[in-house]
């Protein structure tokens, strides 16, 4: 029994089929999103293009519906279909951008931190700790905020996405930043290390020849983690008002909007976005815990 | 040690102040209250005139210095929209969030530490991975679907439970709690519930992760090769071992379950902390807003702080290292 | 010693009535709070018409909205600027004070203090003056046919509590400034304040020495308030509320759908409107000179729009599309100025090419998502129908807390705005705050630059215009000239809509206040 949990039998034989579903769930939603441009029936982006007179349709499969809009239509008369895949096709940029630029800054500063420890970790490690005594949702009216008061429009359609990565690569970043100090810490204790040193090798070559390759593990799983929170979080923050304009949705301001007619028996505008974000997150979801089982290190929050 | 002791508490100021400012700063910049307070038909000039009243037009340094020196004589200011000190306000909402947190809290240890372990002795037998299911589609779905959906079944629908607020509180000095009433602890079970929800998962998984890796250890093996009851080593030698860093963690975490209440109560109406502050926000109520940033602040310093002095202690070679 | 013996004896009154009496409670919700108890410390409609129920005016507003004697049982000018008001005779505060002439003087003297919050609304008046116990005169800046509108929102406050509590200067939530007055309400109206918590809630018990006779059967009220429309419908629906107000126009059928609970409605002051902007460029063409500067491109912003569309699809077939700025109860309306431009988007694109633009051109459409009913879906919606004729429309929506400060700051080209003539209910408030240029005074809300001569002239004319009836022509003018050129493109008149159990009977007023003195419970 418990050898079949160990790693090295999964290794062996691979990811189970529950895995692999998901990951390929995951690939082909990500691919839908990413085409949206060329899959989608019809262009939500373009104002022009949708017809108030077609608001609020019921989905083709119902009795009230209409053929040309298989999911139905939201309150604007957009085509439900295109514009959740639009919709996820933000979601999943913002949640992608955000775990990139998190994990990019993270792993220099986990680094830095765990490999000169003293002033240098006191310092950045501080810093992380200010960060978090900042909720994800705090931050973004920070950030959106300032930037407003900097340049007026920043809750536009060309800035929102850049703002929102900003706001939650903000907060996300010092937890690739803890994990990577404390594996770097370790592996700055071990005699490789130590003999790299004695022999001169510049501080830098060590960090990112030698300790950046043993850390790197964990930080691919907290990436796919990550990236579902970041999804959430975006979802979230549009749910609040602070995220993505109505004009240009992400799967979050599609629930929100819809969340005001689940009431009145409009159900469609809000499932189907909320079955889309909870698919795509439970997905990646399950394999970045596969991921974490596999490598099995020890994500804690403690440092 | 007393070395250790005080430049942690150093550096815990040192972020405090840091705390201050980006507070300060960033609610300066995230909304004009003259516009949510001046009459729908003022005039430019009384528009201005009130400007200078608040003080906002004055440069952001002589401003922030004020707010300084306000806050460390622990006086946050009038709450714009309440016009209530607002320390007050705060110290009226505290036991409403701490009251769901520690629901919350409860709620989630006591169910995940069961359902962790239960998935780490059986991994692969049909109720954890069950459990293991659930859980995953459980911090895949926001907060604010399941608070909602809550809502409709148990509240709407079945007619079970209040939909919002606290019920019937009981003063306990300048405490009011929810305990002590049957509408009050019923009103607290669904906001106790969709909070939870967020821990759990956490809780479990921890507890999971923990109970593998010291089932895992070399102690354990020799404790099985000596032939102690199963039950033994399971509970009383490796739980034990495993609860350390989930007690630690759920520390840890009541920080953010205060400021993650913001969605819950947002979504419940409950009269915590969390929905001062989105009220405050809407309102671009400056003072509240930077007490609540600070409020949260000084609450995640103070745990992380003990927690660093508590390793320090424990953990000689970390002393030696942050010295 | 008097006073508490007169206390216990109410409260042992009040528990005999508890008995005796059966008890009527009104529970029900609103999305914003009371902010503060002293009447003179803000300017916000919502508190003013929950304070009414705690005071009285000198004049109110009846059931139909006209003005009606309260305090003052008679008036009449004595000069131009002068006015004679005769007060009541036995009315009493809460405490148990009597009313008399001190009370409105110390009342009037506390609200025209320079520090006071509310002294903007009551701007013309100089001051009152006693004289005698029951009679008082009102001095005004020159003729002032308003006055008596401006009076309704001024409530009367007791004298000698002030002065026991230290409460006689004024409170101002601008400036943080509290007194007693701000968490304790004593006055002569219909209800008293049992208790005062806010955002958990307000409870009103009923005042059984109230000097008019109750056309409500109320013996309490328990306010809550519920910011989530969601929270607050579904608290409605499982029987925990007796009244929401608003309710959410998108969940008024599955309310009136469901057994027991009924939807009321009635179309609201408050127009909905574009601002024009007449400035020399747009923001969204820098360097170019501003098309909407010309009458037929403005024309043809007005015809792009399908009006019955977002009536039908986005208000629920609820608002009242409209041609003018003001509402058809309020002073100034006219049955011909109430003409939309069609919806015709061909003439609107003829429109364009003859001024110049036959491919479009580029505006940007700001608009709050939290101020007026479905705000966001309204300017989704413009903006796709100017989108279609050419207009190419950059959308931008945002919260209240910044949208108002950013339209002050002239920081949008066309922006959305609502405007319900409160608190005088006049058409002149539109002339003033909307029409005029931004000058002397004038044009308080005028973010698109409007400045027309003609306009400027006539508001103020009608400012002294003593004589009811050609005050109403000016405004009327002013309001053609405005509907001509297209000063503003009015959207919609806002529908109010409420929620109720079975059995409760509530009165609703266009000026959106809530008065539950005429409201009963079964």
């Amino acid at each position: 029994m418990k050898t079949l949990a160990s790693p090295g039998l999964i290794t062996r034989i691979g990811a189970p089929i529950s895995v692999l579903a998901a990951a390929a769930l995951a690939l082909i939603i990500v691919a839908c999103a990413l085409l949206a441009s060329w899959i989608a029936p019809y262009d939500p982006t373009n104002l022009a293009s949708f017809d108030l007179m077609n608001a609020e349709l019921p989905p083709a499969f119902t009795a009230d519906g209409d053929a040309h809009f298989l999911l139905g239509t939201d309150n604007q008369g957009r085509d439900l279909l295109s514009t959740m895949l639009y919709g996820a096709r933000v979601s999943i940029m913002i949640g992608g951008g955000a775990v990139l630029v998190a994990a990019t800054l993270g792993v220099m500063l986990g680094l830095l931190a765990g490999y000169f420890g003293g002033k240098v970790d006191a310092l950045i490690m501080r810093i992380g700790d200010v960060i978090l005594s900042f909720p994800t949702i705090l931050l973004a009216l920070l950030v959106s905020g300032v930037a407003r008061a900097v340049f007026p429009g920043a809750a536009t359609a060309e800035w929102a996405p850049i703002i929102l990565i900003c706001a939650i690569a903000t907060n996300e970043w010092v937890q690739y930043a803890r994990t990577v100090r404390a594996a770097t810490m370790v592996e700055t204790a071990k005699d490789y290390v130590r003999a790299a040193k004695v022999i001169g090798l510049p501080s830098r070559r060590i960090m990112l020849r030698h300790i950046l390759p043993n850390v790197m593990s964990p930080v691919l799983v907290i990436s796919t983690i990550n990236l579902a929170a970041a999804v959430l979080t975006e979802a979230t923050l549009s749910f609040l008002g602070v995220g993505m304009p109505p004009t240009y949705p992400s799967l979050g301001t599609l629930i929100r909007i819809g969340n005001e007619f689940v009431f009145s028996g409009i159900w469609w505008i809000a499932l189907f976005p909320a079955l889309a974000l909870v698919i795509l997150v439970l997905a990646v979801n399950i394999v970045g815990d596969w991921l974490r089982d596999r490598f099995n290190p020890k994500l804690r929050v403690k440092r | 040690m007393l070395k250790v002791l005080l430049s942690r508490l150093g550096q815990a100021a040192l972020v405090m102040l840091v705390v201050s400012a980006v507070s300060f700063v960033m609610f300066r910049y995230v909304g004009d209250p003259v516009a949510s307070m001046a009459r729908e038909n003022a005039s430019v000039e009384e528009k201005a005139e009130l400007r200078r009243t608040l003080g906002i037009d004055q440069p952001v340094v002589v401003q922030y210095g004020r707010f300084l020196a306000r806050t460390l004589s622990g006086d946050l200011g009038i709450s714009f929209r309440n016009q209530r000190p607002v320390t007050q306000l705060i110290a009226e909402r505290l036991p409403a969030t701490l009251e769901l947190v520690i629901i919350a809290t409860i709620l989630s240890l006591s169910l995940g530490i069961p359902l962790g372990v239960l998935c780490a002795l059986k991994p692969n037998g049909v109720a954890a991975r069950l459990v293991q299911a659930l859980s995953l589609i459980g911090i895949s779905t926001p907060t604010f679907v399941t608070g909602i959906v809550l809502i409709l079944v148990f509240a709407v629908t079945l007619g079970w439970l209040p939909s919002f607020g606290r019920g019937q509180v009981v003063e306990l000095g300048w405490w009011s709690t929810g305990f002590l009433t049957w509408s009050g602890l019923k009103s607290l079970l669904l906001p106790g519930i969709t909070l939870a929800l967020y821990q759990l998962t956490l809780i479990m998984r921890l507890v999971r992760a923990e109970m593998i890796d010291v089932l895992s250890s070399d102690y354990i093996r020799f404790a099985k090769a000596r032939g102690l009851p199963t039950r033994y080593i399971h509970f009383r030698l490796a739980l034990r071992n495993a609860l350390m860093p989930v007690i630690t963690v759920t520390g840890l975490q009541i920080g953010s379950l205060i400021a993650f209440a913001i969605i819950t109560e947002t979504v419940f109406q409950w009269p915590g902390m969390g929905l001062l502050f989105i009220q405050a926000v809407s309102f671009v109520d400056i003072p509240v807003m930077a007490a609540y940033l600070l409020f949260v602040g000084l609450l995640f310093v103070i745990i992380n702080t003990v927690v660093d002095i508590l390793y320090a202690v424990v953990d000689p070679r970390l002393r030696a290292r942050s010295a | 010693m008097k006073t508490k013996l007169v206390a216990c004896l109410s409260v042992a009154v009040g528990a005999l009535m508890g008995v005796s009496a059966e008890a009527k409670t009104l529970r029900w919700s609103s999305p914003t709070d009371i902010t503060t108890l002293d009447p003179y410390a803000h300017t916000e409609s919502f508190t003013t018409s929950m304070l009414h129920h705690v005071f009285d005016p000198l004049v109110r507003r009846n059931r139909n909205l006209e003005l009606e004697p309260a305090l003052a049982v008679s008036w009449k000018n004595v000069a131009p600027d002068t006015w004679r008001f005769e007060l009541r005779k036995g009315v009493k505060f809460h405490n148990g004070d009597a009313f008399t002439a001190d009370d409105v003087v110390a009342s009037f003297d506390r609200l025209l203090d320079p520090t006071s919050r509310a002294r903007g609304n009551v701007a013309t008046i100089v001051k009152a003056v006693k004289v005698d116990d029951y009679t008082v005169d009102i001095m005004t800046q020159g003729p002032y046919p308003l006055l008596l509108n401006d009076l309704a929102g001024v409530y009367i406050m007791d004298k000698k509590w002030m002065q026991a509590n230290n409460a006689l200067k004024p409170g101002n939530i601008a400036t943080g400034v509290t007194t007693a007055a701000s968490t304790t309400a004593v006055g002569t109206g219909p209800f008293k304040i049992e208790s005062y918590k806010p955002d958990a809630g307000t409870n009103f018990v009923v005042n059984t020495d109230w000097w008019d006779k109750p056309q409500h059967n109320l013996t309490r009220i328990e306010f809550k308030p519920v910011k989530s429309d969601a929270t607050r419908v579904a608290a409605l629906l499982s029987g925990e509320l007796d009244l929401i107000a608003p309710a959410p126009l998108q969940d008024l059928q599955r309310i009136s759908a469901a057994p027991g609970f009924k939807v009321v409605e009635e179309p609201s002051l408050r127009l909905i409107m574009l601002t024009v902007p007449f400035r020399p460029e747009l923001k969204a063409m820098p360097g170019q000179k501003n098309p909407m500067l010309d009458l037929k491109v403005r024309q043809a912003m007005w015809h792009a729009i399908d009006f019955e569309a977002i009536k039908k699809r986005v208000m629920r077939d609820k608002s009242r599309n409209t041609g003018t700025l003001v509402a058809p109860p309020v002073p100034g309306y006219s049955k011909d100025n109430d003409q939309p431009f069609g919806y015709d988007p061909e003439k609107a694109k003829k429109l364009l090419a003859e001024a110049g633009y036959p491919n479009g051109f580029k505006t940007k459409l700001n608009c709050p998502n939290d101020r007026y009913i479905n705000d966001e879906q309204t300017c989704v919606a413009i903006a796709s129908m100017w989108t279609k004729v050419g207009i190419q429309t950059d959308l931008q929506t945002e919260s209240r807390a910044t949208y108002f400060p950013r339209q002050d700051r002239f920081e949008f080209d066309v922006s959305m705005v609502g405007w319900a003539t409160l608190p005088p209910m006049d058409g002149f408030s539109v002339l003033a705050s909307l029409l005029a240029e931004q000058k002397e005074g004038y044009g308080g809300s005028n973010s698109g630059g409007l400045a027309n001569p003609q306009i400027d002239a006539l508001t103020r004319k009608a400012a002294v215009e003593m004589d009811e009836t050609k005050r109403r022509a000016m405004l009327v003018e002013t309001l053609k000239i405005a509907r001509d050129s297209v000063a503003y493109i009015p959207i919609h008149q806002q529908p109010l809509a409420w929620a109720v159990r079975d059995g409760v009977d509530v009165p609703q007023f266009a000026d959106e206040y809530v008065r539950l003195w005429f409201a009963n419970v079964k």
